[in-house]
């Protein structure tokens, strides 16, 4: 069987207030789910690695063939948990500690 | 070489002044180089001059534009002899089928926008292509109701939207793509707006192309035309006076 590839996301989140792991995940997977359906989501392996609540930082996992969906996806959420929010991602790469070193 | 990027239409509110430097500080720092704001016709120069003042303060490039809804080809036509001089982009608004006609042949219209998100009320089909391909006249693709609509109405906008880009392509009407927004947090990254175009069946370069090349190519255009020397395209006054 092929490897499935993988791209590692840093995003940022602007939000006015206290943001959750799971309110942010959730988020992200009800917009995958509205734009591509449940099919869809089913093939972006998404996946939640790290979240600083603090800083309001992820990094998620994605299947590279389904990457340009997911930042459509997390480009097009623009609510959280009923209040306004955006995504931004910061940096993509093939592994995380070169993620991490460009994110910086 | 590295793509600039172009949001020639921010909705910013100059009664609040620091809303609008708000808006414009996100837009330097998510990687804008020209940004372009919808003026009335009534504007006054030192106004323009402000804005191009705090864009240029923020390392972007600031390009004037006016947006014009008229009712009848007669008074498009009036307003366009009466500002096409005056600012940098002119957009025409198409709210019925006779002004988008007139407006996708008259030379002097940079953008056609269909702000509606109602198929019927939008007019651009193979015909008004036909008529834009043979002018200079680009379509206008806005990303706020992409963002803000849900369900039915947004199912609804992403093909009527992939119709018209693919019609654009197809008679190589240059399509460009703007946020039309007024709040910072609807603003997104250049490349992520070039992902959400990828929605409409479009390659990454095509996408890419919208937001970055055809911009820059309009307002380059265009500040040519308004500059002193020209005389026609690729004619200009390099030099006059007795010595020539």
């Amino acid at each position: 069987m092929k490897r499935i590839k993988h791209r590692y996301l840093a995003v940022e989140v602007d939000f006015d207030g206290m943001l959750t792991q799971r309110d942010f995940f959730d988020a992200m997977w009800a917009s995958v789910t509205r734009l591509y359906g449940e099919f869809g989501a089913s093939k972006t392996g998404l996946a939640l690695i790290d979240f600083d609540e603090e800083e309001r930082t992820a990094i998620v996992r994605v299947s590279l063939a389904m990457l340009q969906q997911v930042r459509a996806a997390t480009a097009s959420i623009t609510r959280i948990a009923g209040r306004e929010a955006a995504v931004h991602v910061r940096a993509i790469s093939g592994t995380l500690k070169s993620l991490r070193d460009k994110a910086r | 070489m590295k793509r600039t990027f172009a949001d020639l239409h921010l909705i910013l509110n100059m009664k609040d002044s620091s809303n609008a430097q708000r808006v414009l500080t996100k837009a330097a720092s998510l990687g804008y180089d020209l940004v372009s704001m919808p003026f009335s016709p009534e504007t006054s120069e030192t106004e323009i001059l402000n804005l191009r003042r705090i864009c240029n303060d923020l390392k972007m490039d600031f390009a004037s534009r006016v947006d014009i809804a008229p009712r009848t080809r007669g008074h498009l036509m009036h307003l366009l002899r009466k500002l096409r001089r005056r600012f940098e982009v002119v957009c025409v608004v198409c709210k019925n089928k006779e002004v988008a006609r007139q407006a996708a042949k008259d030379r002097r219209v940079d953008l056609l926008s269909f702000q509606s998100v109602d198929y019927r009320d939008r007019f651009f089909d193979w015909a008004e292509a036909e008529l834009a391909s043979s002018s200079l006249a680009a379509l206008e693709v806005e990303v706020k109701p992409l963002l803000l609509l849900e369900g039915s109405a947004r199912i609804r906008l992403l093909a009527t939207l992939r119709r018209e880009v693919s019609i654009a392509k197809e008679y190589r009407v240059p399509v460009i793509v703007s946020s039309g927004v007024e709040t910072e947090m609807l603003l997104r990254k250049p490349r992520e707006i070039a992902s959400l175009v990828s929605l409409l069946s479009l390659d990454e370069v095509s996408a890419l192309d919208m937001i970055s090349t055809n911009p820059h190519e309009i307002v380059v255009r265009n500040r040519e035309k308004l500059s002193r020397g020209f005389v026609a395209p690729g004619i200009r006054v390099v030099r006059e006076g007795g010595d020539c």
